[in-house]
């Protein structure tokens, strides 16, 4: 019976994709069922998106932009971390409400304000300003799962290391950071889902098509072939590959983070 | 005395004692510099923007010109007179509260039926998580593909069956919860993953003591799985609630707010008014409205399940 219900589960959850597969590979003129799969091979779809929409460049930006933000956020929150998670001083505390409370804030909400300030800069369409307004909003996720982790690591070895004449950073670095790697795997990945799909930062940031990551080079792409449904279809299958090539091969990392998380609260 | 042997012992009695530098780095207070960076970005990304923000929805900047005027509430007073505007906050709750209501109990069945030792659960969780790495904006186009209304796959399927095709998102409340459902689909793997951890953090003993007593499996699930997942179920409904309430891309890709305004969310709303409205001013008010109801369903729901939690 409940061979039956995961079956069917499955078989539910795999349909859009299913449709979207077979789409991408009919020609423009088939008006078939988007059912049935079509009697001819037609891979001309993926070719085409692949040159009119220039995802290369699309592929590249990402790559550039998604880098830069994992180790720039990675490096700031797990800085900011340990002395949050080790020393709960009130002021100490405050400043982590104060960090973890800024999820709350939406990224529309100040884009508006935030995109003056970036015009301000002259970082409009450029790659510095992209990262480090991407780090900025996910810092206070990255926080959270460094504070919690490091809450887990004894504090005996804090002492250790300085009746052993470490100063603090010292402990930091090279006692603390290197046990972080199995949290460091899981935010890495966290992160760079989060960068590499960003549609919304892009949207108000990325003005030049030189620099714009996928989702933003798809969506445009869409407004543009309204009419040519197995285009835009196999455009979104490409687009998927990458994260989706890093999940089936890194899968428990993609998943320990957050039941981390959610069971250690 | 020796001069190596008199250095030595200077640099000795200099590390014992230290100067000032070598106090401050041995001190718990050096570490606070730590977090400075992470302060610095917060505060010119994201406080000074807020604060900005609130200054601009008393404007009528139109986002690119130079030149603007202090209007006062006047643009608050357009937003709450405004007819669309409350279409939209309560499009803006469905979207939140209720992908986060479907996502979780969805979310916790999969888990718990995935909780076993069944061969194939381990294909059944991939497959239901893989909508979380994909793009939410590419997530909206490819269900568009279904629900459109010609040629959509679901339409063929109301061909096939002798039906006439709908247009399931011409219309407004229709959109709404369809686009709420796609939301549901693409992360309630997340959920999944979260509860599946939880059960699994759940003392055997406990459900073994139970049944020993004679309790049935829906009093084993009320009185003690339920109660011990709370972190989880706090975790997960928070988190849902704040992110379905941003919800942005995936309303983008499938109606962009259409029909008319009918499907927009706070958040799309202010993007189009800011881009092609050309209205700084509104925007900024609805991002401060949207803020302040984030704000509120964020923290008050933190607070309700925070204390349902039981201590072992």
């Amino acid at each position: 019976m409940s061979y039956l219900t995961m079956f069917i589960i499955s078989i539910i959850h795999l349909i859009p994709f299913y449709i979207l597969i077979n789409l991408a590979l009919k020609t423009r003129q088939d008006t078939g069922s988007k059912w049935m799969p079509p009697d001819y091979l037609y891979l001309k779809n993926f070719a085409d998106v692949w040159t009119q929409s220039h995802l290369a460049s699309a592929l590249l930006n990402d790559l550039i932009i998604t880098v830069c933000t994992v180790a720039l956020v990675v490096f700031v929150g797990v800085l900011a971390a340990y002395p949050l998670a080790r020393y709960p001083t009130r002021w100490n505390n405050a400043i982590y409400t104060l960090s973890i409370s800024t999820l709350i804030v939406p990224a529309l909400t100040v884009l508006v304000p935030l995109y003056k300030l970036v015009v301000d800069i002259h970082g409009v369409s450029t790659y510095w300003a992209m990262v480090l307004v991407l780090t900025t909003f996910f810092l206070p996720t990255v926080i959270f799962l460094y504070t919690g982790f490091i809450g887990t690591i004894p504090r005996e070895l804090d002492e250790a290391a300085l009746i052993d004449g470490c100063n603090r950073y010292e402990i930091f670095f090279r006692i603390i950071f290197p046990l972080l790697k199995p949290v460091t795997a899981s935010v890495i990945i966290i992160i760079m889902l989060g960068v590499w799909n960003d549609y919304r930062f892009s949207l108000f940031l990325l003005q030049k098509r030189s620099v714009q990551t996928v989702p933003l080079v798809l969506s445009q792409f869409f407004s543009q072939f309204q009419n040519n449904l197995p285009l835009a279809a196999a455009g979104s299958l490409l687009s998927m590959i990458p994260m989706a090539l890093i999940y089936l091969f890194l899968q428990k990392y993609f998943v320990s983070g957050l039941a981390e998380g959610a069971v250690k609260g | 005395m020796d001069i190596v042997q008199s250095a030595k012992r200077n640099i000795d009695e200099m590390r014992k004692t230290g100067g000032r530098w070598r106090r401050f780095f041995d001190s718990p207070a050096s570490l606070n510099l730590m977090y400075a960076p992470a302060l610095l970005l917060f505060t010119v990304f994201i406080y000074y923007p807020i604060a900005q923000g609130i200054k601009i929805s008393f404007t009528n900047w139109n986002g690119y010109s130079a030149h603007y005027s202090f209007v006062g509430l006047e643009k608050y007073r357009y937003m709450f007179t405004d007819m669309r505007t409350y279409k939209v906050i309560i499009n803006t709750l469905i979207y939140g509260l209720g992908s986060t209501l479907f996502q979780n109990i969805l979310g916790l069945a999969y888990a718990m039926l995935l909780n076993t030792k069944l061969r194939g659960r381990g294909i059944v969780r991939t497959i239901v998580y893989f909508p979380v790495i994909v793009a939410p904006i590419i997530m909206g186009y490819v269900w568009y593909f279904i629900f459109q209304y010609d040629g959509g796959a679901l339409n063929d399927i109301m061909l096939a069956l002798g039906k006439e095709p709908i247009d399931w998102l011409g219309n407004g409340p229709r959109a709404v919860w369809l686009i709420t459902l796609v939301n549901t689909f693409q992360y309630m793997g997340v959920a999944m993953v979260v509860y599946l951890a939880g059960l699994q953090a759940i003392p055997k003993e406990y459900l073994e003591a139970a049944e020993v007593d004679g309790a049935s499996g829906f009093y084993k699930f009320i009185h003690i799985t339920l109660p011990l997942l709370m972190p989880a179920i706090t975790v997960s409904v928070v988190l849902n609630i704040i992110e379905g309430l941003k919800l942005f891309d995936v309303i983008v890709s499938m109606t962009n707010g259409g029909p008319g305004y009918a499907s927009h969310s706070l958040s799309t709303m202010m993007s189009d008014l800011f881009f092609a409205g050309q209205d700084a001013g509104f925007a900024a008010a609805l991002g401060n409205l949207m803020f302040v109801i984030i704000s509120l369903f964020g923290i008050s729901s933190l607070k309700f399940l925070r204390r349902k939690e039981v201590d072992l």
